[in-house]
């Protein structure tokens, strides 16, 4: 073949390729630079090599305390959101009622609003009530963002179920709480785990929102921002290295523990 | 929107659509109240902390006064006037830069949806773990590493300017001198890569519900493997490519990140003013003006956007 018709076959593949570097290229800098010992205050160009943020991952101020806040908020946010939008999609993805188009409405509008917009309005809203900013107000703003996201994963898997499973166990005589418990619940999960799944990123990652709530609460996004300005420790970059290792573990997991679901069944 | 959702009126009889019917079940059918009891404590959430703070900013954004001596409402307009007589270069250049972030996306992204839908075979699963898994790591930490990628002397500047781009760009004024760190392409290019996932997804999502047959069918009707794509792929591709824009634009329009930690005075963004004027200046009419104004310029871009392609699809 000639290698002009072998570059347009794979045309496609090779473009593809490219972008997936562009898209794991930081990735591949934050990691290398988790081993370096930097000359200066800042960790942006290559001095040496050394292990030893690894050894002290806790070695700088703050950084620990705030991701444990930081998990902790994450933690909390998820369940509450979770809990709360289950809820908003069953009754969306089950039900007709009066104003439908209103609340979904209403779910979509935060995911289509830029994060600084949503952060000022609530900003205004503490500074309106006189709520005092710190872990609370977070929270609280967390919930929200969050809220839609698993309202749209949940209610996808729900609206996608086959009702006469249902049927099929009240025709076996469950009652409403057993046919809910042992079919429904088991079929949405997930579509809860996807949804809480990504509550958690979310909430855990969140800068902009978190930097107009948190008044003087500094979470681990909070903490990396101030030290882009006073210095930025290798430490950073060893959460950040370990954050993907933890993400792609979970999701290699999820996925093998989807695909033995799949084999069992077939 | 409007509390009467929330009373526990008698909902109208289903629509007779075959579809309703089979999703309702006749015990469902009785318990009335349940719809709006599940519903209640999400939208009530949302209420509180989603629609009554707009409602917030848009009196702040019509009050005069001072920090010390609080705020009133005066119906004073002239703010919303000033403000954009005061940003509106801010607000362009938020509309340009995320304009070309977005148009980057779709190019960068698309071949990579592509690629995951029709040509990765058992590299799939593979290949959307890479592309998720970044959403994992902290975006600020990833943002910080284009610091070091984008370096002065690094390998990338050296690269382009032994190939003189970089005086094409500093040309067209995109770039500055033998720099690329705070310059509007570095802010772009972190635009681009911070959101290019938001593309993927939606753009993979359209992609893998076409059937391979339809190209197959294509071909056999002596399509060209270009006409093939025109009138085959990218036509049913189209609800991927809109909900992919929406998703990059709107969160790019209204990013400070990328313009503060890559970009100099001179990148500023719509969002870096409004966290300004509301975290350090403290004028919050101004800030809440401003923040108004974009949030209406969104507004009008989403309903723009689903009135061509229905909510339903992007709900």
């Amino acid at each position: 073949m000639a290698p002009l018709t072998w570059f347009r076959r794979h045309l496609v593949v090779i473009f593809g390729l490219l972008t997936l570097g562009y898209l794991l290229l930081p990735n591949v800098v934050v990691t290398v630079f988790s081993f370096n010992d930097p000359a200066g205050r800042f960790n942006y160009a290559w001095n040496e090599f050394s292990t030893d943020a690894w050894s002290r991952p806790c070695g700088v101020d703050g950084l620990c305390a705030s991701l444990a806040l930081s998990l902790q908020l994450a933690l909390w946010s998820t369940l509450a959101a979770t809990v709360l939008g289950t809820m908003t999609a069953f009754a969306l993805a089950r039900y007709r009622f009066r104003a439908r188009g209103a609340v979904n409405s209403l779910i979509f509008l935060p995911m289509a609003m830029p994060e600084v917009v949503m952060a000022a309005s609530l900003l205004t809203l503490f500074l309106n009530m006189g709520a005092r900013l710190g872990f609370w107000t977070v929270l609280i703003a967390h919930i929200m963002f969050c809220l839609s996201f698993v309202v749209t994963a949940v209610k996808a898997r729900v609206m996608s179920m086959d009702p006469r499973l249902e049927q099929a166990a009240q025709d076996l005589y469950a009652g409403p709480a057993q046919t809910f418990l042992r079919v429904t619940l088991p079929i949405a999960w997930p579509g809860i785990a996807a949804g809480a799944l990504l509550a958690f990123a979310l909430s855990f990652d969140d800068f902009i929102i978190t930097n107009f709530t948190a008044g003087s609460t500094v979470t681990f996004p909070m903490y990396v921002w101030g030290s882009a300005q006073r210095g930025t420790p290798v430490q950073i970059n060893v959460v950040g290295t370990a954050m993907f290792l933890v993400a792609v573990l979970v999701v290699v997991v999820s996925m093998a523990v989807g695909n033995g679901r799949k084999r069992m069944k077939a | 929107m409007s509390s009467a959702t929330l009373t526990g009126t008698p909902p109208p009889p289903p629509p007779a659509t075959p579809a309703a019917a089979r999703r309702t079940t006749p015990r469902r059918r009785r318990g009335r109240l349940t719809p709006y009891l599940l519903l209640l404590p999400g939208l009530l959430w949302l209420l509180v902390f989603f629609a009554l703070p707009v409602i917030y900013q848009a009196s702040t954004s019509v009050q005069t006064g001072s920090l010390e001596a609080g705020y009133e409402v005066t119906w004073r307009f002239a703010t919303y006037t000033e403000a954009l007589a005061d940003y509106w270069p801010h607000f362009l250049r938020s509309v340009v830069y995320a304009g070309t972030a977005t148009v980057l996306c779709l190019l960068l992204g698309y071949p990579l949806a592509y690629l995951i839908a029709f040509r990765a075979g058992r590299w799939r699963n593979l290949i959307m773990i890479l592309v998720i898994a970044p959403f994992f790591t902290s975006f600020l930490i990833r943002t910080l590493a284009w610091k070091t990628i984008l370096a002065d002397g690094g390998v990338v500047v050296e690269t382009l300017n032994t190939l003189h781009v970089l005086d094409v760009t500093a040309g067209l004024g995109l770039t500055d001198g033998e720099r690329l760190l705070a310059t509007p392409l570095a802010v772009v290019c972190g635009l681009t890569y911070n959101f290019l996932p938001f593309m993927i997804l939606p753009l993979y999502t359209s992609l893998e519900r076409i059937d391979p047959r339809l190209h197959e069918a294509a071909a056999d009707l002596y399509a060209r493997p270009a006409t093939v794509f025109r009138r085959v792929t990218l036509p049913l591709s189209m609800p991927g490519v809109v909900a992919g824009t929406l998703l990059t634009f709107i969160p790019a329009g209204g990013d400070y990140v990328n313009a503060d930690l890559l970009g100099s005075t001179d990148t500023r963004m719509i969002g870096n003013v409004i966290q300004v004027q509301f975290l350090r200046v403290l004028d919050y009419p101004t800030a809440a003006a401003l923040s108004f104004i974009l949030m209406a310029v969104i507004l009008v871009v989403v309903s723009v956007h689903i009135r061509r392609s229905g909510t339903e699809d992007l709900v």
